[in-house]
């Protein structure tokens, strides 16, 4: 480099010359020993910093990569890797959604800083905003209505009509404009659920310090309040089919086995679009019924 | 613009990607400027005064001041925007909306557009009208007078000019090129990988988002950067690593909203490039260096002020290219 030390920003490294020899070195001497130390210090330094660099960015993508775990994702958002590719990370679906139930992954997630997902069991989506706030928040098409033409739903993902909210019922527009479901409930731990085992549910579900929200209707339509605020009496526990916001997603069945004893049980429907407020709401530790992200709906 | 200044404009963009500025030919250096270099060459009248003025130098932070209240100011509304559902501001510092208006950062924009490699119209908006904005006010603009980081690191840089003082850390410079280098890896990154990989170690993300939806393990890293600032390098991330400083200085290249150097009364002392975060954009103010008698700061310059509040003699100073014409 022609000029490789244009301004010494600081005071300078110890100018110092080596321990005194019988025969000093000349000034010039001095100083390119002076300027090839300097040098080797910016390399090293140089080297420090881009390896650091590069270790941290590459250590934030790798558990990416290899992430196994299926993360649901905000309604509306693309095929994983596609949304992954898209998200900005500003956090505007966070901030319109009235039940926080976006939130932002952290360094030790492991699938992105600052990427939004939804842990269903905390707290769900619920549409209480009716008209998926966050899909309209999204700057970047990362959450949408309409897929651009070269990402097509794949099989089983879109929805065979629009979800009818039961919230909107009655309002000239029933439906959600949603076209794509976020993933499926799924009765994972049927062992546990309670209606399979004929039993009821009296009290608070989730008990009393659970901070998760929900939007009751003959609460009140636009504030959703405290699940813990809402205690429940029911002879058969139904609480999913009772709390789902979509009409005909989930109801509770009487099933005939093969050897001919009948048995009741939650069964989940075609317009399940995966919201997670069974999951929510399920009173049992750890939830019977869970949504599956992703999971397309199979006939 | 004559031909040295058009020459320097070209040098100011090679420095932009980590060229070092060099002594310019006597051929470059217009008549008028090279008289001025003549005039002050033993000047005793010249050197009378330029100890009067040191006499009674007055320390001034108001630019400083300006700024920091700016950068205060534009982050706590995305804080208060959220926090207490004001919605002027909302989003982060990566993406967000002005009462309605979508803004988007553009280096945030360009990692997404390589990532998806599909462009939607709401991102173009948004990021027209930030790069039309940055281009009137300046690119770098936003690194000293919006991003968190920046604000942060003057603060590590005053700790670690405290303990260089004290002989107990010294400033390692490293080589400029790297911030193209980091630009271009990155970039390719997001090519190759369909994952905006930038935006998880940018500190202007993490701590825009820290800010807004509270910390997270994230701030680890910045906590690292700025260590390694205060011990090694001093504001090795704004000088050396940040894409999205090269970015916005692209952006910069023709902005009319600049510091401006004049000749005349400069003494020359160099207090302005002791203060400067990118100290090569001020190497014409070094003794026989300017090539003209007023010569406009390249696009590597943030405008954050200092060396304006620094110059004793008034020689560098903000100004509206051809406002002064207009007016």
């Amino acid at each position: 480099m022609s000029d490789p030390d244009p301004i010494p920003p600081g005071p300078q490294p110890d100018a110092t010359p080596a321990p005194a020899k019988p025969k000093p070195a000349s000034a010039a001497q001095r100083l390119s020993a002076e300027r090839q130390r300097q040098a080797r210090r910016r390399v090293l330094h140089t080297v420090l910093l881009s390896g650091g660099v590069l270790g941290a960015a590459l250590s934030g993508w790798l558990p990416l990569a290899y992430a196994q775990r299926q993360r649901l994702r905000p309604p509306g958002a693309l095929d994983e890797k596609d949304f992954l590719a898209s998200c900005i990370k500003c956090g505007q679906c966070v901030q319109v959604c009235p039940v926080q139930a976006i939130r932002l992954a952290d360094l030790v997630d492991g699938f992105g800083v600052g990427v939004p997902h939804i842990d269903a069991r905390e707290q769900a989506c619920d549409f209480s905003c009716d008209a998926v706030q966050c899909i309209l928040a999204c700057p970047t098409g990362a959450l949408t209505y309409h897929k651009p033409e070269f990402l097509q739903p794949r099989a089983g993902a879109g929805l065979a009509a629009k979800p009818v909210l039961k919230a909107k019922q009655k309002d000239p527009e029933p439906t959600l404009n949603l076209t794509e479901r976020i993933g499926i409930a799924r009765l994972t731990r049927p062992e546990s659920c309670l209606a399979m085992q004929g039993k009821g549910f009296k009290g608070q579900t989730r008990g009393a310090g659970f901070k998760g929200r929900l939007r009751y209707m003959d609460v009140d339509r636009w504030k959703p309040i405290p699940v813990a605020d809402h205690p429940y009496d029911v002879p058969e526990c139904d609480l999913c089919v009772r709390e789902c916001p979509v009409t005909q997603a989930i109801s509770i069945e009487t099933l005939t086995l093969a050897d001919g004893t009948k048995r009741r049980q939650p069964v989940v429907h075609e317009p399940c679009v995966g919201c997670g407020v069974c999951e929510m709401v399920c009173p049992v530790e750890q939830a019977a019924i869970e949504v599956v992200p992703r999971e397309v709906w199979r006939a | 613009m004559n031909n040295p200044l058009q020459k320097r404009f070209f040098e100011q963009i090679g420095q932009l990607f980590g060229r070092e500025p060099t002594r310019p030919d006597e051929a470059d250096i217009s008549p008028a400027a090279q008289k001025i270099h003549l005039f002050k060459q033993g000047n005793r009248d010249f050197i009378a005064e330029k100890k009067h003025a040191r006499a009674h130098a007055v320390k001034k932070n108001t630019w400083r001041n300006r700024r920091w209240a700016t950068l205060i100011t534009a982050n706590l509304l995305f804080v208060l925007s959220y926090g207490l559902d004001v919605q002027l501001l909302e989003g982060s510092l990566t993406a967000s909306r002005f009462i309605g208006f979508h803004l988007i950062d553009l280096n945030s924009a360009l990692q997404v557009m390589l990532a998806h490699k599909h462009i939607i119209v709401n991102l173009l908006i948004g990021t027209g009208t930030v790069l039309l904005g940055w281009a009137l006010l300046g690119g770098r603009t936003f690194c000293s007078w919006v991003c968190p980081y920046h604000l942060l690191a003057e603060w590590a840089e005053k700790l670690h000019l405290y303990l260089a003082e004290k002989k107990l850390v010294t400033d390692a410079p490293i080589d400029r090129r790297l911030r193209g280098v980091f630009w271009l890896v990155f970039a390719l990154l997001a090519l190759a990988t369909g994952y905006t990989v930038y935006e998880a170690i940018s500190p202007t993300g993490i701590l825009s988002r820290a800010l807004i939806y509270g910390p997270g393990l994230a701030l680890l890293w910045v906590i690292a950067l700025l260590a390694f600032e205060v011990f090694f390098s001093r504001r090795a991330w704004c000088r050396y690593a940040c894409p999205i400083g090269l970015t916005y200085g692209v952006v910069g290249i023709v902005s009319p909203l600049r510091v401006k150097y004049t000749l005349e009364g400069c003494f020359h002392e160099g207090d302005c490039r002791k203060v400067c975060l990118v100290p090569h954009v001020l190497d014409t103010v070094i003794k026989g260096r300017a090539v003209d008698s007023e010569v406009p700061i390249g696009p590597d310059c943030t405008r954050c002020g200092l060396c304006v509040d620094t110059c004793p003699s008034g020689s560098l100073k903000f100004e509206v290219k051809g406002l002064s014409k207009l007016l």
